[in-house]
């Protein structure tokens, strides 16, 4: 077996954000904001943009789950499960460092 | 708005496959490159790169895949990768690992690089420098792969398949954690140019490929979150055919040594296109315009059995160059497809079997001094 690390999960103090090779862009032609990958382009909704925007490694999961629930008015449980599910999903294809 | 049947239709093409150069140091026998290489004499100048960048991004492509032969070749890459960055596209450098120095790897991560693509031939170095022709390339791609990593940079490694390393898919995953890579890739040969030369020395058994396919799967699950593996399927023993370059001219582009652009690698194979150059045209206008864009885009140019298909916008028909070479007509419907009335040849061509030596990938004869690699 190697010693690879062993998968990253999200926990409310982690500082999530994105490693070097994903970038986060805005493009025209493509209709709207794009993560940008190693030989891998992902649309990012509206929703992912506004998670992806607060991840810049200073903020923690729990600062930006209540940052969302106060800027949309929302439920902070339901901000957290997605906010979670979200990071989990991109860290798991290397696309978020936590 | 176009219907998406027309050939003309505006699509976006996301990514720009750049073919530096076609000198290269090894000689891979399943090389993408086309069994004509362009010489060095006739190569883009890094001025012509940088505009035919700042046209792609215009388009909307917004990653550019730095390719060859081998990149490093290049005298000029700094300045073109920083090109790339300038004009605000993604760069991915695809390497060999012979012809990029460490330090030389630096001053393009400095330049903007965002990541870093290196095959690797074999888990086995002796079977590796067999299969690259050249010997030394597996501890020179390995020492370039630690220099990936130490630069901070995110690496994938490209495993190309078939007969003399498809036992050893897990091993190579297991080398490509080792190197620290964050994305392998498992890309079984396409038979195309170089690689169609030397099939019946490259292809595995149908059971093989089986266990392979299974096998990936397995190491995707225990290794889910530590790497990513991507997989190009084998499509000699499929059923359906894969849509190749996700359709034609609708979402990425091609651009030779000289300028020539091309919908996808293979292209030029089709006889009777008509291939526009970046010296001559803008990009844009070749991507909407050129005879070879339009020949196959959207759905209009499909016969039966494809024309009525319900999969015909999910696999287009196939791979024309692969319809032009197992057929004669460009236009048929890959023979890899269940529905080909020409599917049944393709478990007999599978089923030709040669123990030859590879027919390597080389420069014609007098062009050999023209590859050079870094001390």
């Amino acid at each position: 077996m190697s010693d690879a690390p062993q998968p990253a999960s999200v926990s409310p103090d982690a500082r999530p954000h994105l490693p070097r090779g994903v970038r986060l862009v805005h493009n025209e032609a493509q209709g709207g904001y794009v993560l940008l990958a190693p030989e891998r382009v992902f649309k990012a909704d509206a929703i992912a943009v506004e998670i992806l925007k607060r991840c810049t490694g200073e903020a923690t999961v729990a600062q930006i789950v209540d940052d969302l629930a106060r800027t949309f008015e929302a439920p902070r449980e339901r901000i957290e499960t997605d906010v979670t599910q979200l990071l989990q999903g991109l860290a798991d294809k290397k696309l978020l460092a936590l | 708005m176009t219907s998406p049947g027309e050939r003309n239709a505006t699509y976006a093409p996301l990514g720009l496959l750049a073919e530096l150069t076609h000198r290269c140091p090894l000689g891979c026998p399943y090389c993408s490159n086309p069994v004509a290489l362009e010489p060095r004499k006739g190569e883009l100048d890094t001025a012509t790169w940088a505009r035919v960048f700042r046209e792609a991004a215009a388009l909307g492509v917004l990653q550019v895949h730095l390719s060859g032969g081998e990149p490093g070749a290049r005298r000029d890459l700094v300045d073109i990768v920083a090109a790339a960055r300038a004009a605000g596209l993604y760069g991915n450098l695809i390497t060999s690992g012979v012809g990029i120095t460490e330090a030389s790897l630096g001053k393009l991560a400095d330049a903007g690089l965002d990541h870093v693509q290196i095959s690797i031939q074999d888990s086995i170095p002796a079977s590796a420098d067999v299969i690259a022709g050249y010997t030394g390339a597996f501890a020179r791609k390995n020492a370039l792969a630690h220099g990936v990593v130490r630069l901070g940079l995110p690496l994938t490694v490209n495993v190309v398949v078939h007969r003399a390393n498809i036992e050893r898919v897990g091993a190579m995953v297991e080398l490509a954690l080792e190197l620290g890579a964050s994305r392998v890739e498992i890309a079984h040969v396409q038979y195309y140019g170089w690689a169609l030369a030397n099939r019946a020395i490259l292809m595995p058994e149908r059971e093989q490929v089986a266990r392979a396919a299974a096998e990936v799967e397995e190491l995707r699950q225990r290794h889910h979150g530590r790497i990513v593996i991507d997989a190009v399927v084998p499509d000699y023993y499929a059923r359906y055919p894969k849509p190749c370059v996700g359709g034609w001219g609708r979402r990425s582009l091609n651009v030779t040594p000289s300028g020539k652009v091309l919908p996808c690698h293979a292209a030029e194979t089709i006889p009777g296109l008509t291939f526009w150059n970046v010296t001559e045209h803008a990009l844009g206008d070749i991507w909407q315009n050129s005879p070879a864009f339009r020949a196959f885009r959207g759905t209009n140019w499909m016969p039966e059995p494809c024309a009525s298909c319900a999969r015909r916008d999910i696999d287009f028909g196939g791979c024309r160059c692969q319809a032009f070479a197992l057929t004669g007509d460009a236009t048929a419907t890959d023979p890899v497809c269940h529905l080909s009335p020409r599917h049944a040849e393709l478990a007999t061509l599978a089923a030709e079997r040669s123990e030859a030596a590879y027919t390597y990938r080389r420069m014609p004869a007098g062009r050999e001094a023209e590859v050079e690699t870094p001390a």
